[in-house]
């Protein structure tokens, strides 16, 4: 692992939880919403370090582009731009909060440090060694148009469903 | 290898986003915090594809429709309630609340 893969690794990461964390706790819903694009960016670099570059062009394509321009029109729609009162919780509600993700985060830890069992990893390179071969949209298409080809086609009618709910939801009758 | 750091990263990126989820009453900020985990999630799955087969990187395109889905019919909801009740703060959102 050249040492140049790994800094980029860790200012994108630490981009990430940073952007994570000001997102947490901006007063300000359009500031949240800008922080969460930060961390949406920062992982998009960091699925491209991680091989799969298809997946970080979706990620900006998808997540920085689409939903997020949704969730800043609701935003000003609702005129919630401005910073108003604090809608975060008191101390106790705080504490609270604290305590139970820091006990998720110690169990998340025991469990990810023990990673994948060895029955089940794939020789060093094999997936680098597709990409290679059948270049990094085709990896990643093949499966998708024959193995799940099923919930492929699904997924249409999801989003169907989602677009005709969307529109009957935001229908001014209700 | 970078997935044990990948492995923690996704880790701390979900914990934070159900602190926020905790933390906050807002309800698009709340929403914002389960995007969060989502993304989170498709990091832990990008990073395995690279041991455990290409299968990962495809989850994580699932992931993203149903993600995308999700945004739109929530955020249609939100702004249902904030016609009916001119708020999104979830202290004023209770008719469930006994």
């Amino acid at each position: 692992m050249p040492p140049l893969t790994l800094t980029v690794f860790w200012a994108l990461a630490g981009m990430a939880i940073t952007g994570a964390t000001l997102c947490i706790t901006r007063r300000s819903p359009l500031a949240s919403a800008l922080w969460l694009v930060v961390t949406l960016f920062a992982l998009a670099g960091l699925f491209v370090l991680l091989d799969a570059q298809f997946i970080g062009v979706l990620q900006v394509l998808v997540y920085a582009g689409a939903i997020m321009v949704l969730f800043l029109f609701v935003i000003m729609l609702l005129n919630l731009g401005r910073p108003g009162p604090s809608d975060l919780k008191g101390p106790v509600g705080g504490a609270v909060a604290a305590l139970l993700a820091g006990t998720l985060l110690l169990q998340l830890g025991g469990v990810g440090s023990s990673g994948p069992p060895d029955v089940i990893r794939m020789p060093e390179g094999t997936v680098a060694a597709l990409q290679r071969e059948q270049g990094m949209v085709g990896a990643v298409a093949r499966p998708l148009f024959d193995t799940y080809l099923i919930p492929f086609e699904i997924t249409s009618i999801l989003l169907l469903a989602a677009i005709v709910g969307a529109v009957v939801l935001a229908k001014r009758k209700l | 290898m970078l997935l044990g750091p990948a492995l923690a990263v996704s880790a701390i990126l979900f914990t934070l986003g159900v602190a926020g989820v905790l933390l906050r009453r807002n309800a698009i900020v709340i929403f914002m915090c389960v995007e969060l985990m989502l993304n989170a999630v498709n990091l832990t799955f990008v990073a395995l594809a690279q041991q455990l087969g290409i299968s990962g990187q495809i989850f994580v395109f699932f992931v993203m429709a149903v993600a995308a889905a999700e945004a739109a019919v929530g955020l249609a909801i939100i702004l249902a309630i904030f016609r009916h009740k001119e708020t999104v703060d979830l202290r004023n959102i209770n008719l469930l609340k006994g």
